[in-house]
């Protein structure tokens, strides 16, 4: 079942184009990878899916609903998810607060309950507590939830990246080179929790340029480079596919 | 000892000092002094909102602190309005006035936003001190009333002045207190923190940062009227961006982003700068660099890096809190296997 896809997406900054008349379809309950050279446009695909930038034309088309137009905000309400590549968390604060506010989108107290404290209030905030503790929990981080996030590893970090993403409630989760700058054994455990995504029934979305990881979680990968889609496929065939060996130079990126 | 200093407490002994102080001083002017303080502080937690928890640098709040000021007087001296009445009107206009400028000002970010505001502040400035028919120039306005009548209540003594602020203080630091450990100050946080990740997860960055920039310039604006109605005359000069500066100061000093920063930095400067009156505007030789320093290396200020020790230090405890239960656990395992083998 198509899920989310994407018809003619393009996008132009001036005269560069970043992402170039992409057709992309991304089934439910699968993981699904792009990869691609540096600057070959993947972390814009991904800004536009998420609303982050208005695509210069073409569609986007989540659960036959045309997105293209919304602002990020609201289409994090209609359960899409994103990390960043860079993770910036409030270093200040605890990894439980910075996790908190994920929560904050499907709850409707405003400034009125916040002063005087109303029951909504109270509940609502129980409510985003209850979820982060979860999320923390789903991403093994219950041990450092209350530890400064400013203090965590790199790893951590990104865990902590993940669980902001699932504490909105997604059903679809888009994550920026999940495993950049972090060491393989820990890789593992990440690819493991994107299992674990799946299995919970969230759409995993990646990008990465860690090839061995992708080759193996992937059930479906999409090739960019200077922003055209060139292949797409199972594994197998992207790795056998003449075009992506190419654009690797020889296929040495891949293996 | 670690009792005492529990924060409940520390606000306790701050509310009890705030009520005795005129008696224990039994001296107007500083009770006059303490008013004045009071009244920065109020718009000082505005900027504090704002600036400290939304991350958004506006210096335009002595324009607004003005207009609260120049509503309030207009309205009671032109408009020969009933005084509770024209406070609530200056408030509305102010928050109004707020949300206008705020709709496009917050259209910019970062740098872009503090030069914007700084250049509003500006014009509000300009208007207050040119528009002479209206505002009467540089000459000001006088006579304005003092607070009216609630009641059996009267205002017209430095004691009743001093607690009526002190209301307003504590309403507003209540406001604030409870605005910042809600939802909704957590939403706030989150715009500080990064607009970009804050969106993704699904906030309406826009709203939000319109409705902090109307609580702010409120609060701007509840200073003002209160300030007016306390000097009882005001000129444009309390629209300038020396204001602004001051207001900035005493939360930088105090601890921009900290609930008690607003307090500490204001009446700290407000005192000290008495005690240096001497020395006139030489004055500035003594709080440039100490400010300088400050900024350094406190960039939280009293409050935040008292905060920041105080965190560390508890981590610290956890630490080694594990390290023993580590040594104890392996411990209970070596003497477990050696009774075993035993
Ligand atoms: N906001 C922007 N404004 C202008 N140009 C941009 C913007 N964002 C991206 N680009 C350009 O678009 C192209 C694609 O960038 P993008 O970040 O999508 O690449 P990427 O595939 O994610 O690369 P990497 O693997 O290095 O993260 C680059 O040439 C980049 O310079
Ligand atoms: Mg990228």
């Amino acid at each position: 079942m198509v899920f989310l896809e994407t018809k003619n997406l393009t996008k132009k900054f001036g005269g560069n184009t970043a992402v170039n008349n992409v057709d992309f379809t991304i089934e439910k309950g699968k993981i699904n990878a792009i990869i691609g050279p540096n600057g070959a446009g993947k972390s814009t695909f991904f800004n536009l899916v998420s609303g982050f930038h208005p695509p210069t034309s073409g569609q986007v088309i989540f659960k036959g609903k045309d997105i293209t137009k919304l602002p990020s905000n609201k289409i994090a309400e209609l359960g899409v998810a994103r990390t960043f590549q860079t993770t910036n968390l409030f270093d200040q604060a605890t990894v439980l607060d910075n996790v908190i506010v994920g929560h904050r989108l499907r709850t409707k107290s405003n400034l009125f309950d916040a002063i005087f404290r109303t029951k909504r209030l109270k509940q609502e905030e129980k409510q985003c507590r209850d979820k982060a503790i979860e999320v923390l929990d789903f991403v093994g981080l219950t041990d450092v939830a209350y530890k400064l996030a400013g203090s965590l590893s790199q790893e951590e970090k990104k865990r902590v990246a993940f669980a902001l993403g699932l504490a909105t409630d997604p059903e679809i989760i888009f994550l920026d080179e999940p495993a950049a700058g972090v060491n393989p054994d820990e890789t593992d455990g990440l690819a493991e929790l994107m299992e674990k995504m799946v299995e919970r029934g969230i759409t995993v979305c990646l990008i990465e340029h860690k090839m061995s990881m992708i080759m193996k979680l992937a059930d479906k990968i999409m090739v960019l480079s200077y922003g055209e889609k060139i292949a797409e496929g199972t594994p197998e065939e992207i790795q056998n596919n003449e075009a992506v060996i190419k654009a690797y130079l020889g296929g040495s990126a891949i293996a | 000892m670690a009792g005492l200093l529990k924060q409940r407490n520390i606000i306790a002994v701050l509310i009890v000092f705030a009520i005795v102080f005129p008696f224990i001083t039994n001296n107007n002017y500083f009770i006059h002094i303490m008013t004045l303080a009071f009244i920065w502080i109020i718009g000082v937690y505005g900027l504090n909102l704002l600036a400290g928890y939304t991350g958004y640098l506006s210096l335009a709040h002595a324009g607004f602190f003005a207009i609260g000021a120049y509503s309030l007087a207009l309205l009671t001296t032109k408009a020969q309005m009933n005084y509770w009445l024209a406070f609530v009107l200056a408030l509305i206009i102010t928050s109004v006035l707020g949300m206008i400028i705020g709709l496009i000002s917050l259209r910019t970010k970062e740098h872009f936003f503090a030069i914007y505001t700084l250049c509003v502040g500006y014009i509000i400035y300009l208007v207050i001190d040119k528009w002479d028919s209206l505002t009467g120039g540089v000459r000001g306005l006088i006579g304005i009333p003092a607070p009216g009548n609630i009641g059996p209540i009267e205002f017209n003594t430095p004691i009743s002045n001093y607690y009526l602020v002190l209301f307003f203080l504590l309403i507003t630091v209540l406001v604030v207190y409870r605005i910042v450990h809600s939802l909704t100050g957590r939403t706030y946080i989150a715009i500080r923190n990064s607009e970009d990740l804050a969106q993704t997860i699904g906030i309406n960055t826009m709203k939000n940062k319109l409705m902090v920039f109307v609580i702010s310039t409120f609060f701007a604006g509840l200073a003002g009227a209160l300030y007016a109605s306390f000097i009882r005359f005001i000129g444009p000069d309390i629209g300038y961006i020396t204001i602004t500066f001051d207001l900035l100061t005493y939360l930088i000093v105090g601890g921009i982003g900290t609930l008690s920063g607003p307090v500490i930095g204001t009446i700290l400067i407000v005192w000290v700068s008495q005690q240096l009156q001497f020395l006139q505007d030489y004055r500035m030789m003594i709080f440039g660099p100490i400010l300088t320093l400050l900024v350094i290396f406190y960039p939280r200020g009293i409050s935040g890096g008292f905060i920041d020790w105080r965190a560390k230090r508890k981590e610290k405890k956890q630490n080694q809190l594990n390290l023993e239960n580590q040594q104890m656990l392996s411990a209970q395992e070596t003497s477990a296997a050696s009774n075993k083998n035993g």
